[in-house]
């Protein structure tokens, strides 16, 4: 009778956050998969620990608690710093001498620890049953420019970060690994407010262990194998008053295999295996980072129009620049556009006297990617490099853009060096 | 973690042997030990002894070997395993010490020893696995105290093996060898052998009286609970068959039990009877406390009791399930089975 108990236990715990409708399959190492199939196999290391817990977790809810044992036994041998597997076992042993009645059933123990490994448990289990994205794309994730090969996105209700390989242009999935985001949730305002932030980054720097060590010393234990800072806040972060610095992807300390899915200050924090893992990917500078409260999915091809309508009203500024005509070039320009302490009046006289005294403008706009800014579906976020030649001047850079859809037209709202 | 003990040897020298470790001359018991085994080597009981003379002298690692041998070349007696068990976990080897007791088991499921210890075991990993998931080594005051008394526990080396008198000989010659125990030991091997499930603590009190008293099966069409499913009358009786136990009242206690009673092996009510009487009317001061008792009603006149019970006298300490099948007899609640574990 006591070991029905821990089932009932751990099968509510377990059950108590909705699992996506689609996942109710609890099948063993069975997961629902798109009918892409088979993309599993990709190497995907990173599920194994997650994989032999969540087969741990279903033997206990068969009743099978030999199974169980056993299955939690490998996990340690392999990961013997995931301290979730240990909170498992603990219970497992513990159900054989006395009834338990939930996940961490240890005495004395604080109970905001437990709660941690109760909540990994769950975070841990949704991931194993949920979908993976074999034939989808995020819908953000508009187009990659050529040169980036992989981009990063971040699921803040799912703790997962999904990895997309540029095949073409077209983003595919490759991986996904289970993160680790700020203990107030997301959707980060002010500094020391403890959640991450979402919107449309890119990596910044690569702070390698010894380069952690060297910067941060025993402090940088925190971060475990290596770190990669993005640029929060962004333009338009900064434009709506966010505050806050330091938002890293980064792993976690040597002594723990993984942290609970709510623990960084803001951090999105891998295990220190899968941070290794996506370090392989990582061009700094231009590798985006995508982070959303939930991301949307759509089918691989369904980013046509939307792409090729932003990617016209892109052509037609460029060209509008090179023909002269600053009112032509100007309808481009929302009215709420801003620039650092320019905005749209002070942006246009600067155009005109500048265009006045040329005799010819040449705009040439290259390695374009373009990302929807997660939570605002009309707002895009636009990266080239500009190669500007002109009668008197010319100049070559990085440039961002932030497009916003204005009853069906695309407009500029921020523009600057990326 | 008890160790188990030998039963008292036909022998003279073993019986001489026995005599000297119960006065704690434990060099002059072993070498008459080991004098009996110069003509058989392979003795079981001599060696067992040996093994547990060694314990005493605090040589954990021979006393180990002297026990695994005896696993090989007797793998069907429990007692072997159960003491390697005892040992491996004054040495913190709990993974050795649970395999050795699992052995135990499979070797004679109902042997209380190896099912209290193994129990220990479990506890002692579970807390260590806890330990490691939420980094409670450091700092903890709570946690350590808790583990150093379970050390405590497992530190066989203070504790002298009880050894229990076992009133009948062991019919079987050789396997019989080591039998009884310190934990209310069973003599396993032994075929006619007495308690199985035996030393249990008398059970002074039912701290928890079900709270959950099995579910009221008012509306339930087949099992109808008359009014006499009053899982007070159950739990009384509980109390009363541990009170007696306590309190060393053979007759109150051997009266708890129906007519019908299973005996754990199967053996004669009376071989069990007898053997009841010598543990319980031996006056000694325990201590047992009654934890999370349940009753659940499988029929009017019959009811099954689960609790955790803890047992605990000046020299030894268990806690271990049990179970007890309860039938109505007139307006009596008695015990119809009595199991350990589950």
């Amino acid at each position: 009778m006591k070991r029905p108990l821990l089932a009932c236990a751990l099968m509510a715990a377990i059950t108590a956050t909705a699992l996506t409708p689609s996942s109710t399959t609890l099948a063993l190492g069975n997961r629902p998969l798109s009918s892409g199939g088979g993309l599993l196999g990709n190497g995907n290391v990173a599920h194994a620990a997650e994989a032999l817990l969540a087969q741990t977790l279903m033997a206990i809810a068969s009743s099978q608690f030999d199974i169980a044992l056993a299955e939690i036994e490998k996990v340690l041998q392999q990961y013997p710093n995931f301290r979730l597997a240990h909170l498992i076992k603990g219970d497992l042993l513990m159900a054989r001498v006395r009834p338990i009645s939930s996940i961490g059933s240890a005495s004395e123990a604080p109970a905001e620890r437990i709660a941690d490994l109760r909540d990994e448990a769950r975070a841990r289990l949704i991931r194993h049953n949920q979908e993976r994205p074999v034939d989808r794309v995020p819908r953000a994730l508009l187009q990659l420019d050529p040169a980036q090969k992989y981009a990063f996105v971040v699921d803040t209700s799912k703790y997962t970060l999904y990895v997309f390989e540029n095949n073409n242009g077209t983003p595919r999935y490759i991986a996904d690994y289970y993160t680790t985001i700020g203990r107030n949730g997301s959707e980060k305002l002010r500094e020391g407010d403890k959640k991450t932030p979402l919107g449309v980054y890119h990596v910044t720097s690569n702070l390698p262990r010894e380069q952690l060590s060297k910067t941060y010393g025993t402090q940088s234990a925190l971060y475990g194998d290596g770190a990669f800072p993005i640029n929060y806040p962004n333009e338009w972060d900064r434009r709506r008053g966010r505050d806050g610095h330091g938002i890293w992807l980064h792993g976690v300390p040597f002594d723990t295999y993984s942290r609970p899915p709510r623990a960084s200050d803001g951090c999105v924090a891998l295990t220190n295996e899968d941070l290794l893992a996506i370090s392989k990917h990582v061009q700094v500078g231009l590798t985006p980072v995508i982070i959303a409260q939930d991301v949307e999915w759509v089918e691989a091809g369904a980013a046509k129009t939307a792409r090729s309508t932003l990617q016209q009203s892109i052509e037609d500024w460029r060209r509008d620049w090179e023909s002269r005509d600053t009112d032509k070039y100007l309808r481009h320009y929302s009215a709420e556009f801003a620039s650092g302490k320019q905005n749209l009046s002070s942006w246009a006289q600067q155009k005109r006297s500048v265009n006045a005294g040329k005799s010819w403008i040449k705009v040439k706009v290259d390695g374009v990617s373009m990302f929807l800014y997660p939570g605002h579906e009309n707002l895009a976020v636009v990266t080239f490099e500009q190669d500007y030649a002109s009668s008197n001047i010319s100049n070559k850079m990085r440039k961002r853009q932030y497009w916003q859809r204005e009853n069906g037209h695309w407009r500029i709202v921020h523009e600057g060096a990326a | 973690m008890g160790l188990a003990a030998p039963v008292p040897a036909q022998n003279d020298e073993l019986q001489e042997a026995q005599q000297l470790l119960k006065q704690g001359q434990t060099d002059r018991a072993l070498e008459r030990v080991e004098q009996y085994l110069k003509t058989r080597p392979k003795d079981a009981r001599g060696r067992f002894l040996r093994g547990i003379l060694l314990t005493e002298q605090n040589k954990p690692n021979e006393a180990i070997r002297v026990f695994t041998e005896l696993t090989q070349d007797y793998p069907e007696l429990p007692e072997p395993y159960n003491n390697l068990a005892v040992l491996y976990a004054s040495q913190g080897q709990y993974d050795k010490a649970r395999s050795a007791l699992e052995m135990a088991i499979r070797t004679h499921p109902s042997y209380a020893t190896a099912h209290e210890n193994l129990g220990d075991i479990y506890a002692k990993m579970a807390s260590q696995a806890y330990d490691k998931a939420l980094q409670l080594d450091k700092g903890n005051q709570a946690a350590q105290t808790k583990l150093n008394l379970i050390k405590d526990l497992f530190s066989s080396g203070q504790r002298p093996p009880k050894v229990a008198a076992r009133t009948e000989p062991s019919v079987k010659p050789v396997p019989a060898a080591p039998v009884a125990g310190s934990k209310p030991a069973t003599p396993a091997a032994p075929p006619v052998a007495a308690t199985p499930a035996a030393p249990k603590p008398p059970v002074v009190a039912a701290k928890e009286p079900a709270k959950e008293p099995a579910k009221e099966p008012a509306r339930e069409p087949v099992k109808i609970a008359p009014s006499g499913s009053n899982p007070e009358a159950v739990l009384k009786a509980v109390e009363s068959w541990a009170a007696a136990w306590a309190g060393n009242d053979v007759d109150g206690y051997l009266a708890r039990y129906a007519p019908g009673f299973k005996t754990p092996d199967g053996e004669p009510r009376k071989a069990w009877e007898n053997e009841r009487k010598l543990r319980i009317a031996k006056p000694r001061k325990i201590e047992v406390r009654v934890e999370a008792a349940k009753v659940t009603f499988n029929d009017a006149n019959r009811a099954t009791v689960t609790f955790r019970q803890h047992y605990r006298s000046n020299s030894f300490k268990a806690s271990a399930n049990k179970t007890l099948i309860m039938v109505k007899s007139g307006n009596q609640w008695l015990i119809q089975e009595e199991l350990v574990g589950g």
